[in-house]
């Protein structure tokens, strides 16, 4: 039997799971992150590895998601100073890279810029050509100097040939002294979001290397040889070679697991998904499967990039709220007793009404010592019952996609507050295992790719552009390791450009499949 | 006279994108560029349409083209630069000072970079008041201002000067040009007096799109919903509120077409908004009856942020609460209503001022 173990650092907790080649769940944990986050993962890996009692030589797989290349640039911690090279010239001088960034960011990271020579129009023809002694001087200038450098090309998505030639140039003018990100390899269209993300995914290449090599080294001290997965924002794995790489894309992994393992454990592919924590609950949506992204791009630590998360709903209700009577009325919160609620809830022998000690009084839950609240009023518990009603179908309402009703599924540590039957709700489903969701999320996760590119409609038609543009994104997918008959397209869209004459359409496609063990 | 600084950028910047119906090009490229500039130069003057005296010329600025090409391919900065000089040589006379053309969309940030440049003032007006597809549907072509002479540069230092019969023939040639020069240029286009801009252009939209921006940044920090102040600004009308089911898009001829369909929430359930757009938002119309047509200025809104979603950003399960605001009266002229009535976009419908529609309607 061959073991795999899924492990998600939370922002409060660290959650491990083993799952075993029929994906059975074998073992479960909930720990507190730590400050240096390896040492939490430390207590979690123990913690499974007792559990299960198994045969550490027959862990296969273990699947990581964290916040920690997150933390590093919100933190502005140990991060490298990148060099950025633009090829766009004349193009592109009305905005230099890295405006508009938070100062502490542009300290850490430096502000050394060069705009040269090159770059593509949307229909791929050059707008210049490279010049190559400004290109050699460019190199004179970066050596030795820099342990990364980061290069945009205008239109690299439509036409790559620029980007490729200068990461040719400099790897062999540099050797491998010098990390060379390329921005086609990290974003779509849009120049400055895209160049904003290659300078962070540039300067993350310590953070990577030393999460890693911390990783590694503690499977190693328990005997573990496996092979290491990391989860990335889109709810698929990469391989440790590929994170090294592209360490950018671990960032807002957490929300996508969550997701993705409430998808699992219900075996529900379109649902509305609410994860109760301690504080707060998240309410997002599965569409076949995967989470509804949002529709902008998201900003990491205060840095416009075009990489897309959940689309979530984020409420103050969770199962360490605290519960009020002020003048007959019922008041949620906002404030909460987190992830102490079991040692404050009057169940757990505390002093605190919580929204766990209503869902106990109601007969919702069966935890703790129910004695403690026996005794509260029946009237206050049946006002705070319909309160937690009301606000999660409010939620539930805004994020669906269209009027209905729609299977909810419940997962997260708090999810027993929410009551049995619920406005919009066709079924409500609590699957076995919910409170650890995310970290199923990351051990089942898939390998997955996605292509975006502008394709000219003028020779061939719109279902032929989809189809080369989906051939693209599964070979991308057996590049990332997947096998081929398991890929599936998940997520398609063409949006055709306006404004211009001519028809050109940008289609995006994400394919996912399952490990090629 | 008074001047423009980083916050006032960024709110006219936001309200821009309300003015912008839909489309008109997501401000956030211009802004930057405007901000570099206002760093590199110093601030902004904006100046209202009664202190250009009569005979000075002022000469709007304007980008043409694919605002998708523009967020990858961002401008070298020196092309409205280079287009004004060409201008100034061909007509042997001092440029006063810059306006927008249209204060939707991107265009409406253009010209602060270029004044900052030049040290000139800009106007606080704009020949739209919201943003419109092609370069004869402004204010000035009613009045009988001619586009050209028009000067039009890209990136790579080509460019061009145009002297045309019509701004609908300035149109259809700098079009071309535009897509053979790399699908964006940027434009010196409609000089003319200070007379002929008191007459013709749309006042004070510059601050109108601040108090727009404004509203909707102070409303987040007090977390109140920006709606009625957003109403309140424009004396705009709330048409719809609902959740976006589907959304239908074809391009021909450069046009992102398409109808997106809302069920309605809140007080709306159980009703269907139809919204029609061709890259900005034309006709809305509920369980088929017309509530706001063009050239009234219909945006929507998403209901957490107070932030407009343009049509290229509509997608199916998206919330937006729709609104219509009357457009300026130079629109409801005859001559303006052949410019940008219903008719010009291909719907056989007679144009009815939003005011009129929602006559004893109570408003909100």
């Amino acid at each position: 039997m061959i073991y795999r173990i899924g492990i998600d650092v939370g922002g409060t907790n660290t959650d491990a799971v083993i799952l075993d080649q029929d994906n059975k769940i074998i073992a479960k944990t909930k720990t507190p992150t730590s400050q240096d986050i390896i040492s939490g993962i430390y207590e979690s890996l123990d913690n499974v590895l007792f559990q299960s009692n198994i045969n550490v030589k027959d862990i296969g797989y273990v699947m990581l998601g964290t916040t920690h290349c997150t933390n590093a640039i919100v933190e502005r911690k140990g991060l490298r100073k990148v060099a950025v090279i633009r090829i766009g010239k004349p193009a592109t001088m009305a905005i230099k890279p890295m405006v508009g960034w938070p100062q502490e960011l542009i300290d850490a990271i430096g502000k050394k810029y060069f705009i040269i020579n090159g770059g593509h129009e949307f229909d791929g023809q050059e707008i210049n050509e490279l010049d190559y002694d400004e290109i050699d001087q460019v190199i004179k200038e970066i050596k030795g100097k820099f342990e990364a450098v980061a290069i945009s090309s205008v239109f690299s998505p439509v036409n790559t040939s620029h980007e490729d030639t200068l990461e040719r140039i400099i790897k062999e003018k540099l050797g491998d002294n010098i990390d060379v990100c390329v921005s086609r390899e990290i974003g779509s269209i849009g120049l400055i979001e895209r160049e904003n993300a290659t300078i962070l995914n540039a300067a993350l290449g310590g953070v990577i290397r030393k999460l890693a090599k911390g990783f590694q080294e503690a499977l190693k001290r328990r005997g573990i040889q496996a092979t290491l997965y990391l989860a990335q924002n889109d709810g698929t794995l990469m391989s440790v070679d590929y994170a090294m790489r592209y360490p950018i894309m671990t960032i807002a992994s957490g929300p996508t697991n969550s997701l993705r393992g409430a998808a699992y454990l219900s075996k529900i592919k379109n649902a509305v998904v609410v994860d109760v924590g301690g504080t707060t609950s998240d309410i997002g949506i599965l569409v076949n499967g995967f989470p509804r992204l949002s529709a902008m791009g998201v900003e990491i630590g205060g840095v416009r990039t075009n990489f897309r998360m959940p689309d979530l709903i984020s409420i103050g209700l969770g199962g360490g709220t605290v519960v009020r009577e002020k003048d007959g009325k019922v008041i949620l919160g906002p404030d909460s007793v987190g992830y102490k609620v079991a040692k404050e809830a009057l169940i757990f022998g505390g002093n605190v009404l919580t929204t766990t000690d209503v869902a106990v009084a109601s007969g919702l839950a069966k935890i703790g010592n129910p004695e403690k609240v026996k005794n509260i009023d029946k009237n206050l518990i049946e006002k705070a019952l319909l309160k937690i009603k009301e606000l999660v179908e409010i939620n539930i309402d805004k994020i669906k996609t269209a009027a209905g009703d729609v299977p909810l599924i419940l997962v997260g540590g708090g999810s027993l507050i929410v009551p049995n039957s619920l406005k919009g709700c066709s079924e409500i489903i609590r699957p076995k295992h919910c409170e650890v969701a995310n970290a199923i999320g990351v051990a089942i996760a898939q390998v997955g790719a996605e292509i975006d590119r502008i394709f000219s409609l003028d020779n061939v038609s719109r279902s032929e552009a989809i189809r080369q543009a989906e051939e693209l994104a599964i070979q991308e997918c057996i590049k990332a390791g997947a096998k081929r008959e398991t890929i599936e397209i998940v997520e398609k869209e063409d949006i055709p450009l306006a404004y211009l004459p001519g028809n050109a359409t940008r289609i995006r496609i994400k394919a996912a499949g399952d490990i090629a063990y | 006279m008074r001047k423009l600084d980083v916050q006032a950028i960024e709110d006219i910047a936001v309200g821009a994108t309300i003015l912008g119906t839909g489309g008109g090009g997501d401000p956030y490229i211009g802004k930057l560029m405007a901000l570099q500039a206002i760093e590199e130069y110093g601030p902004v003057s904006l100046i209202d349409v009664d202190e250009v005296p009569d005979d000075a010329l002022v000469v709007p600025s304007a980008m043409m083209g694919a605002p998708t090409v523009l967020v990858e391919k961002i401008p070298n900065g020196e092309e409205p630069f280079k287009a004004f000089e060409l201008l100034k040589n061909h007509m042997g006379k001092d440029i006063f000072g810059t306006i927008s053309i249209e204060a939707g969309g991107l265009n409406s940030m253009i010209p602060l970079a270029l004044a900052a440049r030049l040290g000139l003032p800009v106007v606080d007006a704009d020949g739209m008041g919201r943003a419109f597809p092609e370069l004869q549907m402004v204010t000035f072509t009613i009045y009988g201002v001619s586009s050209t002479p028009l000067a039009l540069c890209d990136e790579k230092g080509n460019n061009v000067l145009l002297n045309t019969i019509t701004n609908k023939w300035s149109e259809r040639l700098a079009r071309v040009l535009t897509v053979e020069m790399g699908g964006s240029t940027m434009l010196a286009i409609y000089p003319m007096t200070g007379k002929q801009l008191k007459k013709g252009a749309v006042r004070g939209t510059m601050s109108l799109a601040e108090s727009l921006g404004r509203a909707i940044r102070e409303s987040k920090l007090n977390h109140v919903d920006p709606l009625d102040k957003i109403l309140e600004i424009t004396n705009g009308y709330l048409l719809f509120k609902g959740k976006i089911t589907d959304v239908l898009r074809k391009t021909t001829g450069g046009f992102a077409r398409g109808k997106a369909i809302f069920e309605g929430i809140d007080e709306y359930r159980d009703k269907t908004m139809e919204l029609e757009f061709q890259n900005e938002n034309l006709v809305a119309q509920v369980n088929g009856q017309i509530l706001a047509s063009v050239p009234d200025l219909i945006s929507v809104i998403d209901p957490d942020t107070g932030k407009p979603i343009t049509t290229e950003m509509l997608r199916y399960g998206y919330r937006g609460v729709v609104i219509g605001i009357p457009c300026n009266e130079k629109w409801r002229t005859e001559e303006g209503l052949k410019l940008v009535g219903p008719r010009y976009f291909g719907y056989d419908i007679d144009y009815i001022p939003i005011e009129e529609r929602f006559k004893g309607v109570r408003v909100k």
